[in-house]
């Protein structure tokens, strides 16, 4: 029988999230984003699961300071001077200042929807900020704290590095732009020169979904960020192929010869979700993580930038022999490693293990783990936890070639959509749905086949997706326990005091109307709130809205949840609508999926003003 | 003979007047140097490079090279209306008749009326104002929050527009007004965020009943706002107004070259050109210029018209590519202009007290 203190350690277990839960009794400081002192003696850790910044002491490798900052910090840079640090709150949408000497938040700074990364021009003055959801960048005079203006980035905008002497800064981004239904995926690196604070450039990465993070070398001449290539447009029948994902690097700059794709995947033995990146001081070594198969790439610069410039460096992407001229080894380390930093003299590499809740130190001239600090999360493990240390794992797919959080990025969405399906070419595209609060919004799956998350998850994904396990037993409840645990991002749309502007009142009217503009009362079935019902905005049937194609099994579809719909581009079950718009103005000819074709233009924007709000 | 001598008199004196009025030597560029198509409808300038929007595309040109590009570079349409460069972040916006394009480092991202809230694809008039996008189109006007993406859609519905085919449209921080085709003139007071409506007292009739008393004419063309001063642009001559009183302008009775205006222009309210189908012309407060290939024998020809109406024919060497003007940009001192046949560009010849 369970004693009464172990029944309350349970509980509170069990009401436990993943890092990004806030106000649940359990939290790991969930370690993300890493940056140095400038004299080198501390280590800053941006900790998304405990909203904190910790300050390692280089020489103890303990915590020696640590302090609050917004919700959901994700990025942190330090200042020129070493005096300040910045720290992006990505669910508070704004920047914490932090003294340095102090460790202390002296001033808030705005930032658009989502601020996820942060960089500092040459001198200090600005500060620029990659806003997720914005798709954008903020660029903030230090001297005022205001936002002096906003530039565009690639959708998703999440990472920054700034050259050596801060005169540009080059800026990633999680999610490929918005393209033509069933076209590659594209993507691109911002280059924005802060002297001008203008976008001078953007480097085109085509067949890249999903870019993180970049750096360069100190001499400025070559850059490296870390991206997956998708392979959506063809069936995921042919893992083994390595149909599935190409994890790989971005080269590029003026040793690159341009911008050339190298991948990182072996034969059977991938490189999951590659994600951080640091290049050595003397630019002999580049180091990478991969946050799916928990290891660090060690690569030698100068045999890399050789590939990028062979001749035949333009079908290097897809080869997987390709690695071996260029990675000299990979060194195990904690779960899911994000960020990597080097000491200044690029002795020491710092890694962040965000679902260990640790950093290693890798002694780079022995290319070894030499220790590892704890950053103090709890002992316990939460079924949440584990699952979520699944949900990032790539272990169970062939080679270890991907994982759920391959294509559910940050637990979020890709952008893409798939083919899922193993006997078919071009039948059943999918769209990568939202995963947030989905516990209570069952069938799964487009075609809603299956009855409940185990389902979805389960056995099936051996078969499915991963061509050499799937989720069983313990694991599986566990793995469903933290995707009904990822919670609904904060909604950028509604107003603070949660109100609706006048815009989204008459928008909310149009989603409840029962009535055409004609006076003719409009079917039950193709009422928007009919369908659209509940808290999750979804009555959990399937419907037929006009949208299947002749290689869907079926024209009747899930209904799905609508929280957070602006997020989430493109739409349809098959993605096939680039944007909210399109889903009535090209996909809804005969009023299937709700009565629309009545509505004026500033109607249907109303209607849509709404829906982001939801 | 005293009268003789008069005469003589005035005119050398009005032609030494005439020679403080700006002087230009123009370079002419059509498809020839690279443009995709000689009806160019907008210019614009950005630093050293000129965009222009073309029948045919959109082109730039740089380092002395025009550069064009197409829909299968990602513009939306062909068909370039108008121009707006966002100056903080030297994006620009690109009104077209099939949607709106943005022009950033080398990547288009096109809006249209199926894809995002933009009223229609028929897109005019362009401009950008903080953080904000306006746009004239032919069902409305419409503000996009650049920030949010939240779009705003201004009609008949919610403005006192009796006529929703706009034109034009000028913004400024205080005041953004839309030159309606058929519908005079729109005012959006930034502050109060109330719109108002200006319109000919003589109705839609052609000939001038109230003259000084309103808008010229209800066929509004293009409107420019600077220093709290308006001028619209109409087929029926051209109007200022300076929040009390209107002034009126016509070919019979100022320098303009003709009543049939495509654009009007000012950075301060008090020196305006305007884009006619029979020249390029200038009013700095007083005196007029105009700049074009005569209209009978195409000479370069340049006349200016002074504060007592004396007008002269100043020898010039040089002349736009064509007297059919859709649109004026400025670079620095110089001047950048759309025509009928190519783009001009007007170099300043800098002589003693010359300057815009």
């Amino acid at each position: 029988m369970m004693r009464p203190h172990a029944i309350a350690l349970a509980l509170l277990a069990a009401a436990a999230s993943h890092g990004a839960t806030a106000g649940k009794a359990i939290r790991y400081p969930s370690p993300d984003d890493l940056a140095l002192s400038l004299d080198g003696s501390r280590l800053y850790v941006v900790c998304g699961g405990s909203d904190e910044l910790l300050a390692i002491d280089r020489a103890t490798n303990a915590v020696a300071a640590r302090v609050s900052v917004g919700r959901l910090p994700r990025g942190v840079a330090v200042s020129p001077d070493g005096s300040r640090i910045y720290v992006a709150n990505s669910w508070s949408d704004n920047i914490s200042e932090i003294d340095a000497a102090t460790m202390r938040v002296v001033r808030k700074l705005p930032a658009g929807f989502e601020p996820t990364g942060v960089a500092l021009d040459g001198q200090g003055k600005f500060l620029y900020i990659a806003n997720r959801i914005g798709g954008d960048v903020s660029v903030i005079d230090l001297a005022t704290g205001t936002e002096e203006r906003r530039l565009v980035a690639g959708r998703g905008a999440s990472w920054l590095a700034s050259s050596a002497d801060g005169s540009q800064i080059y800026v990633t981004h999680i999610y490929p732009n918005i393209r033509q239904f069933r076209t590659q995926p594209e993507s691109e690196i911002t280059e924005i020169d802060t002297a001008s604070r203008r976008v001078v450039s953007r480097l085109p990465l085509h067949n890249v979904g999903g870019v993180f993070h970049v750096a360069l070398s100190k001499d400025g001449r070559l850059g490296i960020a870390a991206q997956m290539r998708p392979k959506n447009l063809i069936p995921l029948a042919h893992v083994e192929h390595g149909w599935a994902f190409g994890n790989s690097l971005a080269v590029f700059g003026e040793d690159a010869g341009g911008v050339v794709q190298l991948p990182l995947d072996a034969i059977e033995d991938y490189f999951s979700l590659p994600f951080g990146v640091a290049i050595s001081p003397d630019r002999s070594k580049a180091y990478i993580s991969a946050s799916g198969t928990n290891e660090i790439a060690i690569l030698d610069v100068r045999k890399l930038a050789a590939a990028a410039k062979s001749p035949d460096a333009a079908r290097l992407a897809n080869d997987l022999s390709a690695a071996s001229r260029y990675v000299l080894a990979r060194v195990p380390v904690g779960r899911n490693p994000r960020s990597v930093v080097l000491s200044r003299d690029g002795g020491t590499l710092y890694v962040s293990n965000r679902l260990d809740d640790t950093v290693s130190v890798l002694d780079t001239a022995r290319g070894e783990v030499t220790a590892t600090i704890p950053l103090g999360g709890p002992a316990e493990l939460t079924a949440e936890r584990r699952g979520e240390r699944l949900f990032y794992s790539s272990r169970y797919a062939f080679g270890n070639q991907f994982g759920c959080a391959n294509c559910h990025l940050d637990a979020t969405i890709d952008g893409l959509s798939w083919d899922l399906e193993p006997d078919g070419f071009g039948v059943d595209i999918v769209d990568n749905r939202s995963l947030e609060e989905i516990a209570d919004t069952a069938p799964f799956k487009w075609n809603g086949q299956n009855p409940d998350l185990q389902t979805e998850c389960g056995p099936r994904t051996e078969r499915f997706f991963f061509r050499s396990a799937g989720f069983r037993g313990d694991d599986l409840e566990d793995l469903v326990s933290f995707i009904k645990s990822i919670p609904l991002r904060p909604n950028r749309y509604r107003l603070p005091d949660g109100e609706l502007t006048p815009a989204q009142e008459r928008g909310k009217a149009i989603f409840n109307r029962t009535m055409r503009k004609d006076g003719t009362p409009i079917p039950d079935e193709v009422q928007c709130f009919v369908c659209h019902a509940g808290p999750h905005y979804t009555n959990q049937q399937l419907a037929d809205v006009g949208t299947g194609r002749t290689t869907d099994r079926s024209p009747e579809i899930d209904i799905p949840h609508l929280t957070n719909v602006a997020y989430s581009a493109p739409y349809l079950h098959d993605g096939a609508a680039r944007s909210l718009e399109e889903i009535w103005t090209v996909f809804n000819p005969n009023d299937k999926h709700g009565v629309t074709n009545d509505l004026s233009k500033d109607e249907l924007n109303d209607l849509i003003e709404y829906l982001k709000t939801i | 003979m005293t009268k003789t001598f008069l005469c003589a008199l005035l005119a050398a004196a009005s032609s030494l007047l005439a020679q403080d009025m700006p002087q230009f030597r123009w370079e002419n560029f059509t498809t020839a140097q690279g443009l995709p198509d000689n009806r160019v409808y907008s210019v614009c300038a950005d630093g050293d490079r000129v965009w222009a929007g073309t029948d045919n595309g959109l082109a730039l040109y740089e380092n002395g090279k025009w550069k064009s590009f197409t829909t299968a570079d990602g513009l939306t349409h062909r068909a370039v209306l108008s121009l707006a460069l966002d100056k903080q972040t030297h994006d620009l916006w690109i009104a077209t008749m099939g949607g709106l394009s943005r022009y950033s480092a080398g990547r288009f991202d096109s809006f249209t009326q199926l894809n995002s809230g933009l009223p229609n694809d028929v897109v005019y008039g362009v401009a950008v104002q903080g953080d904000y996008l306006w746009v004239a189109t032919a069902a409305g006007g419409g503000r996009r929050n650049l920030r949010t993406g939240e779009w705003s859609l201004y009609n008949e519905r919610n403005t006192p527009m009796y006529e929703i085919w706009t034109y034009g449209v000028s913004a400024a921080s205080d005041k953004v007004y839309y030159a309606v085709w058929g519908g005079g003139v729109l005012e959006y007071d930034v502050k109060t965020e109330r719109w108002k409506d200006y319109n000919d007292p003589d109705g839609e009739n052609e000939i001038v009943l109230y003259k000084d008393q309103g808008l010229i004419h209800e066929i509004t063309t293009s409107v420019s706002y600077a220093g709290g001063i308006l001028w619209a642009a109409t087929y029926f001559g051209a109007s200022r107004y300076d929040g009390r009183n209107w002034r009126n302008f016509l070919d019979k009775d100022s320098g303009l070259p003709s009543n049939f205006l495509n654009q009007v222009k000012t950075l301060d309210g008090n020196h305006v050109w305007f884009s006619t189908d029979k020249g390029l012309a200038y009013f700095d407060g007083e005196r007029w210029a105009v700049w074009r290939p005569a209209l009978d024998t195409h000479a370069p020809e340049m006349l200016v018209r002074d504060a007592n109406g004396v007008v002269s024919h100043l020898a010039v060497e040089t002349a736009p590519a064509h007297h059919y003007i859709f649109g004026v940009d400025f670079q620095g001192d110089d001047l950048w202009v759309a025509t009928a046949k190519g783009v001009s560009h007007g170099v300043l010849i800098k002589t003693k007290g010359q300057s815009q």
